[in-house]
């Protein structure tokens, strides 16, 4: 058994005093390809934010490697909803890319040619060394998405979070991300994923947390990723219900 | 130059491009009209500076105004974020409430004994850069020093702040202070513009520049130096304008004022913002409205020549080059074109030697045929892939295709003729409908 990655006590978010997530209790193991599975509204992306104390929490901790975040900051990266920047502001892609060296650069000092070159690096890894210096809005969706990836990268963390990243990409990228989950995992790496595409997570992860404001259940995929507990999480939504015999059933076959 | 004239030149140019860097900011974060609120928010500061004071202290009410717009901003923050007060709805509330209780204390001044004159508060709501002082000079040049050198030194952080506040949290910025510090260097800039162009004109100084620059280049670097230069640009032309010099060296007011009588300083500096604007907006490379207009009607003129050529090749497709040639009317009954366009079009193929006219019409010429060639491959390849890659209907294929095949780069097209094999003689494929 490796030594938890993450440790979630007793978190409850509440948003304007209606409870968005309860009594959350969850450890998450190192090394693996973790992905959070749960309807709209269930708290997935709320479950990360508080995690990176982005919003409050009524009540619980979170512990990285047992320390509390603050005290962690430099080995967590971060992959936000694509959604949540304005695409048209005048930065180039290698600016959005140096942004992620910026918390180690601290107060003041400026990115130089060290972090430019390890910004370049970070791009060719998502494939997108050749558009370093365009305009951040003539990037199609799926490049959005790996800017955002590369900048995480350059973070050079050691746990990282990603919200949605599947979201509205092309097949090109949704490969190149799972490409890049793995080299990350085979890094030895944690990630931790915001999901909602139930076909795909037999076979991209390692680890499943199932999420419906409250934990369901969590663990290996093979033990956790099961009919009963997607009911469970889902509720008696019909068309989510197929998908998720579905995605059971072609789990089944395969292995 | 009258010694006055420098003076109040060198502080409207100041403030313009400081404003203008720090509304740059405000114009990308989406919160262009927070300078608006604090500036109406300032004025109920100012009246209540006065009655502490006791006297007209430009200093202290300038203090006052700042905590006033403070103030403003805050209860801003306060109502959007306890009560679910949208932002638009918040701001309106707090400029209109913060600006009612400055008219009230203004017209409480103005009927105490003497008050009214000594207050002099009329010069902060319209603005009165011709009463500018040696020591108002000192303090614009004091306080831009001071928000530029903010500026130069937490760049970084603004940026990442400007750009994505939760990625910035996420890495332990204190986004709150920086925020903070940000507004109230805007605070700071509004309060200082008021007795230059008035409280009402003030949003003006800090949109304008930003929003002007923006235009121009897709660098946030560029662009805030840019707004700096534009913003002082429009308040030394401004303030000269004003102080009638412009009728001295052009030998007319450009604004038509008779001789002896001059415009008030602060709107004909918001006008130069405005024309600054308009011109950014209109003849801007690229982002301007005039270069994208340009871009669509060359492309339509593209779509245009390219849909003649091909429909002359398939009028005469399979029989010997050139064997027949086509009247005007069968083009317009084939295309769907008016009279005129069709002439258009074939005027302009005939100037580039695709067509050439002929008895009962026109014909294709050898270098019209071979790029006639090229493009209906292109179409039919891209009508094929729909068909087959994309599985749509034969007989939607052709509209479809219709439009993409003007854009299609080589690269994708070397990848249709290898999926569909017509690569072998760089031939034309068969229509598929």
């Amino acid at each position: 058994m490796t030594a938890p990655a993450i440790e979630i006590h007793d978190m409850t978010v509440a948003y304007h005093r209606k409870p968005v997530l309860w009594d959350i209790d969850l450890i998450l193991p190192e090394g693996k390809l973790i992905c959070i599975v749960g309807p709209n509204g269930a708290g997935k992306s709320t479950l990360i934010k508080a995690a990176l104390g982005l919003v409050p929490l009524a009540s619980g901790k979170v512990e990285f490697y047992g320390q509390p975040y603050s005290r962690q900051r430099h080995l967590v990266g971060y992959v936000p909803q694509r959604e949540s920047v304005d695409w048209d502001f005048p930065v180039t892609v290698l600016d959005v890319v140096l942004m992620g060296t910026y918390g180690r650069l601290g107060w003041f000092r400026r990115p130089g040619e060290t972090e430019r070159r390890w910004a370049r690096q970070c791009l060719e890894q998502v494939a997108m060394a050749d558009y370093a210096s365009r305009q951040i809005r003539q990037l199609s969706g799926g490049q959005q998405q790996r800017v955002f990836l590369a900048r995480a990268l350059a973070q050079d963390a050691k746990i990282y979070f990603m919200d949605e990243p599947f979201v509205g990409v092309d097949a090109a990228t949704e490969q190149a991300v799972v490409r890049l989950l793995r080299s990350l995992r085979a890094d030895g790496k944690t990630v931790v994923v915001v999901h909602h595409d139930l076909q795909t997570v037999r076979h991209y992860f390692d680890h499943v947390v199932l999420i419906n404001m409250r934990l369901v259940e969590a663990g290996p995929v093979e033990e956790v990723f099961t009919a009963a507990n997607l009911q469970n999480t889902f509720g008696g939504r019909l068309t989510i219900l197929e998908e998720a015999a579905e995605a059971v059933r072609t789990g089944n076959r395969s292995s | 130059m009258s010694y006055l004239t420098w003076l109040v030149m060198i502080g409207t140019a100041l403030l313009g491009g400081t404003a203008g860097v720090l509304g740059s900011f405000a114009v990308l974060r989406r919160r262009a009209l927070v300078g608006d609120v604090v500036a109406h928010a300032a004025l109920p500061g100012l009246c209540l500076a006065f009655l502490v004071i006791g006297a007209r202290h430009f200093v202290g009410m300038l203090f006052g105004a700042f905590l006033a717009g403070l103030a403003g901003i805050a209860l801003m923050t306060i109502v959007c974020r306890w009560t679910r007060t949208k932002e638009d709805a918040a701001l309106g509330l707090v400029l209109s409430t913060f600006f009612g209780a400055g008219i009230m204390l203004s017209s409480y001044i103005q009927n105490m004994d003497g008050g009214g004159s000594r207050a002099g508060l009329e010069t902060y709501i319209y603005g009165q850069a011709a009463g500018m002082l040696r020591e108002d000079l000192v303090l614009i040049i004091a306080v831009s020093a001071l928000v530029l050198a903010v500026l130069a030194a937490f760049y970084k952080e603004f940026k990442l702040l400007s750009f994505d506040p939760g990625f910035a949290q996420s890495q332990g910025w204190p986004t709150l202070t920086l925020d903070l510090t940000l507004m109230g260097s805007l605070t700071l800039v509004t309060v200082m513009g008021l007795p230059i162009v008035g409280v009402v004109l003030m949003a003006a100084m800090l949109i304008l520049p930003g929003a002007a620059a923006r235009f121009w280049t897709d660098r946030l670097e560029r662009m805030l130096l840019l707004s700096a230069f534009l913003g002082a640009a429009a308040g030394a032309i401004g303030s000269l304008i004003s102080a009638g010099v412009a009728r001295w060296w052009l030998g007319f007011d450009p604004l038509g004022f008779a001789e002896g009588q001059t415009a008030p300083t602060g709107p004909v500096i918001v006008l130069c913002g405005t024309g600054v604007f308009v011109f950014s907006m209109l003849f801007a490379p690229n982002r301007g409205l005039a270069a994208r207009v340009w871009r669509w009607w060359r492309l339509r003129a593209k779509t245009g020549d390219e849909n003649l050529l091909r429909t002359l090749y398939e009028f005469t497709e399979g029989a010997a080059a050139g064997a027949r040639p086509v009247g005007a009317s069968e083009l317009t009954s084939a295309r769907a074109w008016s009279r005129w366009q069709a002439n258009w079009r074939l005027w302009r193929a005939i100037l580039r030697g695709w067509v050439r006219r002929v008895d009962g019409g026109v014909e294709l010429t050898p270098v019209g045929r071979a790029e006639a060639e090229r493009l209906v491959r292109a179409h039919r390849l891209w009508e094929l892939f729909l068909i087959h890659g994309a599985s749509i209907a034969p007989d939607h294929v052709d509209r479809d295709a219709d439009t993409m095949e003007h854009v299609l780069a080589p690269e994708i097209l070397a990848e249709l003729e290898l999926r569909f094999g017509a690569a072998a003689a760089g031939e034309v494929p068969r229509s598929p409908h």
